[in-house]
């Protein structure tokens, strides 16, 4: 039993930390290279050989490890060494509840591919996501500088604001999916809807039959797409990454709450950033791209299609397999998504960050709350 | 509370890794401590105010908005959770509740409580 958590969650941090932060800091450079007709990441090299830049991230490594560590002065050391530990430690964390596959069952066992199968598990991402904010506040606060203090503060203000609406853009989902469990949630996204069914509200019921053959997946962005839209607007301005990036704005602030940090403790504040890209990604796979599964395929399907010719265990394994590559597919395609709107978009100035979470998102959320729940009760979806 | 052996292990594993990083740092770093690097960061000029000072008033007043929807929004969740077997008297109930939430946010907003 413990072993077996062990196994999955040595998994899950191996496969994040090990593979796609690495292979994150790559994109960051090469996708930005080709968004702006550059020639990118392509100068670290091992006996002239470059591949494609991919040995950065060993550079990037080697160079942050032998880096000295400046403390400023006047800074309080103890803070100033627990800010990037907090910073970092409950990002890599969060992963604990994000499930990487579903429930099979092998003859007797069954094995469910989540590290940690928690029944709040949404709230404690945000519980633990909201943590890392203590990080980037402790280290504006510590570093005895104003420009850190700057970046602290604002870092602060920020995050609690989006914490509040982030929350509220998922309660629609609550309502739909009936729970905070994520592997529940991924289950229920593990089927088909009529596309057209909704048009029942407007009493439109006697569709074409073609129409009514047509069949969506039961996933949560086309449940309800307005909060998908919210709920990534808000977790990347939770993130502080472009557009969202007021707290370490480099023309502004020299580099925010990270202006007196160096070599591997700089490195953690970097690593946290780019791991939060994929408990992003991750959550919003978990919640509206249906998680593990395969559109229009579900779990009962594809082991049924598999079953005659290998046998029930070969067919569950191939299924597992299936899932789970679906899963990182999915994960790559929302990092993608981020990647492309971090090199898209210019920075928000502090007022519109700030109208754009209380005027624009928080107004909108509870308005979407309230249509999800008349549009369930006009469907019959409810008691 | 099996399932939480989960989030022990991957907390672990995250102080381990992350404490490591910092670990092998400082065996591989140098150490030469100069008195110009102990000085705070301001392009090359000696900081003028001290930070840890007075900053705008506006971040505390986030920061109690915050407390206030915060816990106001820790409602909706079991609501949001249990909707689909309570139904349309649950919409009137969160209705009544959302109400003074409304009127709470409209009253900040006239009050200039949004505004930077």
């Amino acid at each position: 039993m413990f072993l077996v958590a062990l196994i999955k969650s040595l998994f899950i941090t191996l496969v994040v930390v090990g593979f796609f932060l690495p292979i994150l800091t790559w994109v960051e450079r090469k996708q930005s290279a080709l968004m702006q007709d550059r020639i990118g990441a392509n100068r670290a090299s091992l006996a002239g050989v470059s591949i494609l830049g991919l040995l950065h991230p060993v550079a990037d490594v080697l160079k942050l490890m032998s880096k000295e560590n400046a403390v400023p002065g006047g800074a309080n050391r103890l803070l100033h060494l627990m800010a990037p530990l907090i910073a970092a430690i409950p990002v890599i964390a969060a992963f604990a509840v994000i499930p990487y596959g579903g429930n099979y069952r092998f003859g007797a066992g069954e094995l469910s591919l989540v590290a940690a199968d928690i029944d709040w598990g949404v709230l404690y991402v945000f519980a633990i996501a909201s943590l890392a904010s203590f990080g980037a506040v402790l280290a504006g606060w510590a570093s005895n500088n104003n420009w850190s203090l700057l970046g602290g503060i604002r870092a602060a203000a920020q995050m609690i604001s989006y914490e509040v609406t982030m929350g509220l853009t998922l309660v629609p989902l609550f309502m739909v999916f009936g729970t905070l469990r994520l592997t529940q949630m991924g289950e229920a996204q593990d089927t088909v809807v009529p596309a057209f069914a909704f048009l029942r509200i407007f009493g439109l019921d006697g569709l074409p039959t073609l129409l009514q053959a047509i069949s969506i997946p039961a996933w949560g962005l086309f449940l309800n797409p307005p909060a998908f839209i919210l709920f990534l607007t808000c977790i990347m301005a939770e993130n502080k990454r472009p557009p969202f990036d007021l707290p370490e704005s480099e023309s502004e602030l020299v580099a925010g709450y990270s202006t007196e940090y160096s070599g591997m403790r700089f490195g953690l504040f970097y690593l946290s950033e780019f791991i939060q890209v994929v408990v992003v990604a991750g959550l919003v796979t978990a919640i509206f791209l249906g998680g593990w599964t395969i559109p229009w395929l579900s779990q009962a399907e594809i082991i049924g299609a598999i079953e005659p010719w290998f046998g029930e265990s070969v067919a569950t394994g191939a299924c597992l397999l299936f899932h789970v590559t679906s899963f990182f597919a999915k994960v790559a395609f929302v990092i993608w998504l981020q990647m492309l709107i971090r090199w898209s978009l210019p920075r928000f100035r502090y007022d519109q960050l700030m109208d754009l979470c209380w005027k624009v998102i928080l107004p909108a959320s509870l308005l979407n709350i309230f249509a999800t729940a008349f549009v369930m009760l006009a469907l019959g979806d409810v008691r | 509370m099996a399932e939480y052996a989960g989030v022990l292990i991957i907390f672990a594993l995250a102080v381990l890794l992350t404490g490591g990083m910092l670990a092998i740092q400082l065996r591989l770093a140098p150490k030469r401590i100069l008195q110009e690097k102990l000085e705070p960061f301001e392009c090359g000029e000696s900081p003028l105010v001290a930070p840890r000072r007075r900053y705008g008033v506006k971040f505390y007043l986030v920061a109690i908005l915050f407390i206030v929807f915060d816990v106001e929004a820790s409602y909706f969740y079991p609501w949001g959770v249990v909707f689909r077997e309570l139904g349309a008297p649950a919409l009137v109930a969160i209705g009544i509740f959302t109400v003074p939430l409304v009127v709470g946010l409209l009253y900040e907003w006239c009050k200039g409580a949004l505004e930077w």
